[in-house]
């Protein structure tokens, strides 16, 4: 018996197995995208100004089948319940604290363009639901949101805090809402909701890096997740969402302090490796991704440099840093051997980046990987600007009004102007301008003016399309959407809108509300100009999200600073005093008013004089009860009698008419 | 029966009061003034210790961070610049290494390059910010600055907010303190630069104070709030003839920076620190004086002061001064008054021991010298240094002036100074970095006695109050009585038969008396007005000596007074038709009176301090005032009396012999001199000053109406 059902186990086993392994073969052949799949990378790059960029890119992809159901294997069930339930098509947040310094750390380049955000929180999102339904969708997303990311996203819920941008913020018509949270203080616990949406946390691959300390100290922090969906078949019948989730820091090495101020010869720039940036190690890959990349990227700006110096060098016949066999060169050395040289394929210039590609589960296998970098003589160099530098600020003082302006000055930088001025005097530079101003700042639209190079210009010479929609009290914000059309040679361009500023009601009033109030920052589009990386391979984006990423077409993007206006504060910390005092000067007022109109002219001396005649209510009273005793009748009173009566009908009349004014004036004011 | 029924009815308590108070009001008068002049004296014993009122702020709760390093840094910057100085006196060699030590910390720099406002009184902007459009056709271009600016970004912070560090300094004409004020300030901007605790953006700010210290300062405020667009260069081209210079400035500076234009901009200022050193040779010790006062006695918040104070004293061990009338220090009746006060204090406290309002007698007077000194200069209205100019677009701002004793600055002994001055501003520093909000908890309304005694506004209203009370009492009296006494003239004289008609019509015609008191007043009001704007045209002709423009001044005002006389018939001379009552004159001075009361009240919130010198100076004059020839009349000794004491009051009471007198009282006498007058008046309204507009409107022309009932017939 036990002999003879072995067979048939081991049979079962056999089928069961091979029933297994043609299902998982069936799926991965279907489509590339029908199976679920993970992927970490992290990009690091020195920046010019002494700092490094570490950019960790997750992205998880998961086919959107019905058949699937609801289960996932790596993709985050929250985020797969979310989308579900929302009907989103596309969704960014962002946690960001600090600046991103476009003048240093550049603006014209991918990283930039996409992962450089605003302060505090931003979200938008673009639902798949009819456009009633939008903004019930976007609240209930909020406040799921904040519970999944433990932020306070769910103030983004009121009406007064999100906008609809209808084609400055991303071309996608409709169902955009946009949302962002300036104040809102970024710290680990957003950080932990985050990385649980990881298969691997951060207790293995390349998120070990993610130690809280270092990560927090640096300059720079933004924290991104962003959901997309993807076509994979041609026919657009699957489709897939895309995870994306990325930690944008800007850290700066520990390396000795800077003992030569003055010195006038540029310094060695710190070397650094991640041990020293992260204090931590990668140990090895999650073993759930698919591909597990360190990349290290070397900006147009260093590799022109280093070309210099090794033309400078070539009488010592070293090696070109662009060489995979890389022995060394003159300006730095990498710990580890790179697995591939990427080179940037720029049509526009001869200089391009350079990607050095690092597998980890190759360099992890005998300890634990920690890429360091040492710079051996003093590089100086800069990055890609953007092509307009945009600045915000406020003018004017005084709690009662002021503008805001912006103002563009050309950075005159190599992928700037140079390259439109090829294209003749007639060219125009777009520039795409989203901003949202809240409720109490009353912009006021048709103040609007322009200046180029120091001239003012009619805003319709210069504007070539622009969408308003005022601010309504209390309920919905101000938004502007236009596109300016700069002369390429422009030198300068600014322009401004005044602005009122509103009384809030006290409860309105933030618990700090004497720092004052923010506008979020605006949003500044170069439609023309798109940072997109070519790489000389083609299937590189097949396997890498990063490079993927670098290569889409995207437009060149900015954030402007956030402004703080302050605003007329009533003193919160002594109310009591204040309603005192305001309640008697009105006592007063109205008390002295309303004696002043009643009275009429001698009208005491009468009152007197008929009191005088008239016996008062205790004598009137007694003679009644004497009356009463002597069984006499009384005449005289009866007249009074009624004539009180009478008052008292009428004084009741009017009291009624004066309730039912105010009660009138309660429900219509309402 | 009717008498006596109207003769029950009662008036309400509070008009009983008010008939009492009139009826008694010169009794109410006395009482009242002689105890305005004893509270505003008993305020130094009423002054509170200052306190840190917001706990945001935590002021010395971390330890300086500012290390030898640091100072040996901003040392070698003082050596440096002392070098360039000594060598030559090209301005743009010390912009450009001021630039490039700035740049060589990692921080932001710029240059803005200035001409700055004309100093030009608008009478119809008084109280206005300018605006870009009338700063452009107001630039003085006679003096061309360049600011250099530093900016540290705070590397977590989000950049809505700014402190401002200011240091003036000479490009071209600097000595050794200038330059130590620019090591301090370097000093704490390299230990800002590297700090990771910043949360709020730092601007440290040159100005070039070529053009004065507040011009400079001035000017990059109104670029940094109201920018004009339509092109610096451009404009200021066609305004000035100052093309040439300006390449050359900006080819100097352009050498070290990538775009010289663009103008450098961090949020909305939290708080300014302007630091200066100033070599006094100090005998004993290093001091730390503040100023505060901005234009029209606007005071910064009490915390900012506060805050200074307390680090200066606790943990920097500097002595701290606000400045104080000297003069008032050995002056006897003081002495003597503090003494009284002393004992006072010392027989209370033997009463009964809780009772502690005596303070020590060298005390008082100190306070007592601080007090005045505080009210003299927010009286003034012209702000006491470069701070001045951020109060006008509400920003907190404090001048922090060293002033080393010589050990401390000599060779050697700079870096010692350096750090103990660099950590002070740390300290303020870091304590403004804390503030969440911006400064609203403590005082912005408040008199110093010493630098860490203050009297508030509710406490020093009451001295004003009091002063002031009697004016509307006395007007009312005044005003009675001229109608009653009018009144049973008109009885007397009238005779006709139905007594109740003509007694309407003498009420009537006697409660609309006051129309021409009043008319008269208003006419010299306006007046006044006129001649406080007369100044306006005087200035627009050039090529004046200031006695001219004195008595072109004199002459036109004399003028415009005769005017009305010529043309609205006589106001002077009593309307016609009432020059038969007696007491007409009580009725002037009831307008008068209450013409004054109206203007110390409005100027009271205007210019707390200024509201109460003029009523120091004008409740005696107006409460006195009598024709001279009745009491001439009257002619015993009491009446004689009053007539000497109303003719003092009212030479005092004449707005230039005030000033001479206060001038040889208090400052440094050195003859009268015409021209002080004239210069005095000028820098009021140049500063925009209210002072100005209160003696020209208030003042002025209560003094002649007061000096017209003086000499009335």
């Amino acid at each position: 018996m036990v002999l003879r059902s072995r067979p048939i186990f081991s049979l079962l086993l056999l089928f069961l197995s091979s029933y297994g392994f043609s299902t998982a073969f069936a799926s991965g052949s279907a489509i590339e995208g029908g199976e679920e799949d993970f992927s970490e990378e992290l990009l690091l790059k020195p920046l010019p100004d002494r700092k490094v960029l570490a950019h960790f890119h997750f992205e998880t992809r998961a086919p959107r089948t019905p058949s699937y159901g609801r289960h996932h294997h790596l993709f985050p069930k929250a985020i797969a319940q979310l989308v579900k339930k929302f009907h989103i098509q596309e969704m960014e947040l962002s946690f960001t604290q600090g600046r991103w310094n476009y003048e240093s750390w550049g603006g014209f380049e991918p990283i930039a363009s996409s992962n450089a955000k605003p302060p505090g929180v931003e979200l938008w999102a673009v639902f798949d639901v009819p456009p009633d339904d939008v903004d019930a969708s976007w609240k209930n997303l909020t406040h799921s949101i904040s519970g999944l990311f433990c932020a306070s996203i769910n103030f983004l819920e009121s009406s007064t805090a999100y906008a609809a941008p209808k084609w400055s913020f991303r071309p996608d018509p409709g169902s955009l809402r946009y949302g962002t949270l300036p104040r809102e203080a970024v710290c680990t616990e957003n950080l932990t909701p985050w990385l649980k949406l990881l298969p691997c946390r951060d207790k293995a691959g390349i998120s070990l890096l993610m130690d809280r300390p270092s990560i927090y100290r640096g300059f720079y922090h933004s924290q991104r997740l962003r959901l997309r969906s993807a076509k994979t078949s041609s026919d657009g019948t699957h489709s897939s969402i895309i995870l994306e989730q990325t930690l944008t820091v800007v850290l700066h090495p520990d390396s000795q302090k800077m003992s030569t101020v003055n010195s006038r010869e540029p310094t060695l720039q710190p070397s650094w490796s991640m041990s020293s940036l992260f204090g931590k190690k990668i140990s090895g890959t999650c073993v759930l991704a698919k591909s597990s990349t360190v990349y290290l990227q070397l900006d147009w700006g260093v590799v022109r440099e280093l070309k210099n110096l090794e033309n400078g060098n070539q009488v010592l016949g070293v090696a070109s840093i662009m060489e995979e066999s890389f022995v060394s060169n003159p300006a730095f050395v990498l710990s580890d051997k790179p697995d591939k040289v990427i080179r940037e394929v720029d049509s526009r210039s001869e200089e391009s980046a350079i990607l050095y590609e690092f597998s980890v589960r190759k360099h992890s296998d005998l300890g634990p990987f920690d890429l360091g970098f040492t710079w051996k003589t003093p590089v100086v160099w800069s990055c890609p600007q953007l092509p307009l530098r945009v600045s915000r600020f406020l003018m004017g003082s005084g709690n009662e009004r002021g503008a805001i302006a912006i103002s563009f000055r050309s950075a005159r930088a190599r992928e700037g102007l140079t390259h439109a001025k090829s294209m003749g005097e007639s060219c125009k530079v777009d520039v795409n301008v989203f901003q949202v101003v809240p409720w109490y700042i009353k912009v006021y639209f048709h103040t609007m003016k322009v200046f180029v190079d120091g001239k003012p210009l009619a805003v319709s010479d210069i504007i070539e399309k622009i969408h308003v929609s005022p601010s309504e009290d209390k309920v919905s914000p101000g938004v502007l959407e236009m596109i300016l059309k700069l002369p390429c040679t422009v030198d300068s361009a600014a322009f401004t809108l005044e602005f009122d500023k509103g009384f809030l009601h006290i409860d309105e009033y933030p618990p700090d509300a004497n720092q004052g109030f923010d506008i979020p920052p605006a949003v500044i589009t170069f439609p023309t100009f798109h940072v997109n990386m070519h790489f000389g391979e083609d299937n590189l984006s097949k396997k890498s999200a990063v490079l993927s990423r670098f290569q889409e077409n995207i437009p060149v993007r900015s954030y402007t600073e956030v402004l703080l206006v302050p605003l007329t504060t009533p003193d919160f910390s002594m109310p009591y005093n204040v309603i005192t005092i305001t309640c008697t000067v009105f006592a007063l007022y109205f008390g002295s008013l309303l004696n002043v109109l009643r009275r009429r002219v001698n009208e005491e001396e009468r009152f007197l004089k008929s009191k005088g005649k008239r016996p008062s209510a205790l004598s009137r009273l007694l003679s009644k009860l004497s009356a009463k005793l002597g069984g006499k009748r009384v005449v005289a009173s009866q007249s009074s009698a009624r004539s009180s009566s009478f008052i008292s009908l009428k004084l009741i009349l009017k009291i009624i008419l004066v309730a039912g004014i105010a009660i009138a004036w309660q429900y219509f004011s309402e | 029966m009717a008498e006596s029924e109207t003769s029950k009815a009662k008036p309400r308590p509070i008009v009983r009061l008010g008939t009492l108070l009139i009826s008694h009001s010169v009794f109410v008068s006395v009482v009242c003034c002689v105890s305005g002049v004893l509270a505003l004296l008993l305020l130094p014993i009423l002054a509170k210790n200052t306190y840190i009122s917001e706990n945001a702020l935590m002021p010395g709760s971390a330890s300086p961070m500012l290390s030898n390093q640091d100072a040996s840094d901003a040392n070698r910057l003082v050596n440096d610049l002392s070098e360039l100085s000594s060598k030559s006196n090209n301005a743009g060699i010390v912009q450009r290494l001021v630039g490039r030590y700035i740049s060589n910390l990692g921080a932001e720099v710029g240059y803005h390059q200035f001409h700055p406002d004309l100093s030009r009184f608008h009478p119809l902007h008084f109280f206005s910010v300018p605006d870009t459009g009338i700063v452009q056709e107001n630039i003085n271009c006679s003096c061309h600055g360049v600011n250099v600016i530093g900016i540290v970004r705070a590397p977590r912070g989000d950049g809505k907010e700014a402190i401002v560090l200011v240091t003036p300094y000479n490009y071209t004409n600097s000595g050794l303190a200038d330059h130590l004020s620019l090591g301090v300030a370097y000093s704490v901007f390299s230990l800002l630069s590297q700090v990771t605790w910043l949360a709020k953006d730092v601007i440290w700010l040159i100005a070039d104070s070529q053009c004065g210290e507040y011009a400079s300062v001035a000017a990059w405020l109104r670029d940094y709030h109201s920018p004009a667009f339509s092109g610096f260069g451009a404009d200021n081209a066609h305004t000035c003839d100052v093309i040439a210079t300006h390449h050359d400035v900006k080819e100097n500076v352009a050498m070290d920076m990538s775009s010289p234009d663009s103008f450098r901009r961090a949020g909305t200022m939290a708080a300014a620190l302007v630091v200066k050193v100033v070599d006094r040779n100090e005998p004993f010790e290093d001091s730390l004086g503040v100023y505060a006062e901005a234009s029209n006695g606007q005071m910064p918040n009490l915390d900012l002061i506060n805050i200074v104070n307390y680090l200066a004293v606790h943990r920097q061990g500097l002595r701290v001064k606000v400045r104080k009338l000297f003069s008032l220090l050995d002056t006897k009746w003081l002495s003597f008054l503090a003494e009284i006060l002393e004992s006072l204090g010392s027989i209370a406290r033997r009463l009964n021991p809780q009772w502690k309002f005596g303070i020590p007698a060298a005390d008082y007077v100190d306070g007592t010298a601080t007090l005045l000194g505080s009210l003299y200069y927010q009286a003034l209205g012209v702000p006491t240094g470069p701070h001045g100019a951020f109060r006008d677009y509400q920003v907190d701002a404090v001048t922090l002036e060293f002033s080393p004793r010589h050990y401390s600055i000599s060779k050697g002994h700079t870096e010692d100074f350096i750090l103990r001055g660099g950590r002070l501003i740390e300290g303020v520093v870091r304590s403004v970095n804390n503030l969440l909000e911006k400064f609203h908890q403590s005082f912005f309304l408040y008199l110093l006695t010493s630098p860490s005694k203050f009297v508030s506004v509710g406490v020093y209203m009451i001295a004003f109050a009091l002063l002031v009370a009697p004016l509307p009492v006395a007007a009312a009296s005044l005003y009675a009585k001229a109608n009653r006494l009018d009144t049973s003239l008109d009885d007397a004289k009238s005779f006709s038969p139905p007594t109740a008609t003509v007694n309407e019509l003498v009420i009537s015609a006697g409660s609309w008396r006051w129309i021409s008191a009043v008319k008269k007043v208003l006419i010299v009001h306006l007046w006044g007005t006129t001649v406080a704007l007369l100044p306006y045209f005087i200035s627009q002709t050039p090529s004046l000596t200031p006695v001219t423009k004195l008595a072109v001044w004199g002459i036109l005002s004399l003028v415009c007074l005769l005017f009305p006389y010529f043309f609205l018939g006589s106001p002077f001379a009593g309307v016609s038709g009432t020059e038969g009552y007696k007491h007409e004159w009580a009725l002037l001075k009831s307008a008068t009176i209450s013409a004054a009361f109206i203007g110390l009240c409005l100027m009271s919130v205007i210019n707390f301090a200024m509201a109460e010198f003029g009523a120091l100076l004008m409740v005696p004059m107006c409460l006195m005032v009598q024709p001279l020839k009745l009491d001439l009349r009257a002619g015993t000794l009491q009446n004689l009396a009053r007539a000497a004491i109303n003719l003092v009051l009212a030479f005092i009471g004449f707005p230039p012999a005030t000033y001479y007198i206060l001038k040889s009282t208090f400052g440094s006498f050195d003859g009268i001199n015409i021209e002080n007058f004239w210069c005095w008046v000028e820098s009021l309204w140049s500063w925009n000053s209210a002072t100005y507009l209160f003696l020209g409107m208030v003042h002025l022309p209560c003094w002649l109406l007061c000096a017209q009932i003086l000499l009335r017939s």
